[in-house]
């Protein structure tokens, strides 16, 4: 109860009020109203950051939840290699997720090993300067956190799967249902609280994501991957800027309630209508 | 035992070459931790030759402030003194919640589960703040007290859905025995959790042994470094040096992988039952 209060209700309600200050974490903080949330607005970089924030989530999210569904349904069946390719697919989850970063800053690099793979293979002409060119830059950061976490989505597809009876399969199967339609009509419906589960996880790591964006472009080419979450730590502990940050900060915390709730409100209607 | 048919080969075989893929950024990892600078810009994905285990020696001893060593001995205290304390203090509040009919454990049930929900980065600032004050910061006690309180919501979260479902039965016939609401719980309810809080265990430990945002922000600069900070400095001492940096990004996750390799099952299991909760 302590530790709740301590860390969660009483920072909370200070970080929000530092929001409405000019603090730069030295001197005495002065009101200045909602100055912050005005420059902020009013301020270009916030706005790419909003739109990415909401860019990199959206992607993720849907890109990591149908590849771990993907990786789920191929392991659901007899494979003599199951076992070890669920231990490799799982692994990167449990590598820090900066490290995971630098990895593939090194693989996107215009060195590195992404393009001497398309060298070896003769398409040069593929090559690009993959992490320095803003429209690549955002996708080469997906593509390392679905790297990371489809195992993590797979695991809990999987589980899902393992809950649906074999002979409720092979009954759809004799009244006539092909595999599209089988997957639609009884592998779906079924699996609904394993998706609720992945899809509330992976919506919060989307909006949350920091490590993997600083390893593998800090936030650049000229912000093109800056997010709010790489902007409240840039202007508060880089910049000494705390007041502003905090606003930036209430912006992100407002964001993350407003989309979580509305995602428990559809996932719940969803599984009921099922 | 199964047997391949042609359908069931050819399924296999396609799953192998999506997982060759899935492994090519590990292989490219490993080999280039071990190659000398020349062929690291030469010949990036072959096999190293000649084999350069000095890169792994320099990136141990230079990573960071003070050597990849003394991170990993920070990363070890931090993590298993947080845990701990979270295993102890966070049985024993859900335990309350759990056992309190009234609508006071709803309320405060509910009061966790938005602890769970809000975004770290808001009260950070605060905390790091006060941390400063109290001249808290880049110590291991500071830290374990600021991780077990971030992490307390969740723990709280999981140990109390396990405990409701748990039968009173037990604690009812220890204390008809004489035990009383401590003992009962030390003796009686404690052990029966044991599952869950295997759970908690890895999730709050994987957890806070990769953070890297509460480190970054707690303890830059100082002579704590976990292993991600310790990582992140060397990176930046070593631009574009990927065999060194491929060298200190395989120590740093050597632990935990060697760790996931004796536990994947367990690991795995936590993750399904526990996330689900």
């Amino acid at each position: 109860m302590f530790f709740l209060l301590a860390f969660h209700v009483v920072p909370v309600i200070i970080g929000g009020r530092y929001a409405f200050t000019d603090w730069n974490g030295l001197t005495d903080a002065q009101s200045v109203g909602t100055d912050n949330f005005r420059d902020l607005f009013k301020d270009p970089i916030t706005e790419r950051s909003l739109w990415n924030t909401l860019k990199f989530a959206g992607i993720f999210f849907v890109a990591v939840n149908i590849i771990g569904l993907a990786l789920a349904l191929a392991l659901n069946r007899t494979l003599k290699t199951r076992n070890v390719l669920r231990a490799l697919f799982f692994a990167p989850v449990v590598i820090s997720p900066l490290a995971v970063g630098f990895l593939w800053r090194y693989i996107v690099d215009a060195e590195g090993g992404l393009n001497e793979l398309l060298g070896t293979l003769g398409l040069e002409s593929w090559q690009q300067a993959w992490n320095g060119d803003p429209t690549w830059a955002m996708w080469t950061v997906i593509v390392a956190l679905v790297w990371q976490y489809s195992g993590l989505t797979m695991v809990l597809y999987l589980a899902g799967l393992q809950g649906i009876s074999d002979e409720l399969i092979e009954a759809a199967t004799v009244d006539g249902a092909g595999p599209m339609r089988r997957f639609r009509r009884i592998v779906l419906p079924l699996l609904a609280p394993a998706i609720t589960v992945a899809a509330t996880i992976t919506l919060i790591f989307g909006l949350r994501l920091f490590d993997q964006i600083l390893a593998v472009t800090g936030g650049g080419p000229a912000n093109a991957t800056e997010t709010l979450a790489t902007q409240v730590y840039t202007q508060t502990f880089v910049n000494g800027r705390f007041g502003y940050g905090a606003a930036l900060a209430l912006v992100l915390t407002l964001l993350i309630a407003v989309l979580s709730l509305l995602q428990m409100v559809i996932l719940r209607a969803r599984e009921k209508a099922m | 035992m199964f047997r391949y048919t042609y359908r069931s080969f050819g399924r296999e075989l396609v799953v192998l070459l999506g997982a060759a893929c899935f492994a090519l950024p590990l292989y490219l990892l490993i080999v280039m931790a071990f190659k000398d600078t020349p062929q690291s810009i030469a010949d990036p994905l072959g096999l190293p030759s000649p084999f350069e285990a000095s890169n792994l020696k320099s990136a141990w001893e230079t990573g960071g402030l003070t050597g990849l060593d003394q991170a990993l001995v920070t990363s070890l205290v931090i993590t298993i003194g947080s845990v701990l304390c979270l295993i102890v203090i966070g049985s024993l509040c859900a335990y309350a919640i759990a056992r309190r009919p009234s609508r006071l454990g709803t309320a405060l049930y509910m009061l966790f589960l938005v602890g769970i929900i809000l975004p770290l980065q808001l009260a950070v600032l605060p905390l790091f703040v006060a941390f400063r004050n109290l001249e808290l910061t880049s110590t291991y006690p500071g830290m374990i007290l600021l991780y077990t309180g971030l992490m307390m919501p969740f723990t709280v979260f999981i140990y109390t859905g396990f405990i409701r479902a748990l039968p009173k039965e037990y604690e009812e016939a220890a204390q008809v025995d004489g035990a009383g609401l401590l003992r009962t719980y030390v003796r009686v309810v404690f052990p029966l959790l044991a599952p869950v809080t295997g759970t908690v265990a890895i999730l709050a430990g994987l957890i806070i042994w990769n953070d890297f945002f509460v480190p970054l922000v707690f303890l830059s600069g100082s002579n704590k470094e976990t292993l991600p900070l310790a990582l992140y400095s060397f990176v930046g001492e070593n631009t574009s040096a990927w065999n060194l940096i491929m060298a200190a990004v395989l120590l740093s996750i050597a632990p935990i992988l060697t760790f996931y390799l004796f536990a994947q099952r367990q690991l795995i299991k936590g993750f399904a039952g526990g996330l689900r909760g």
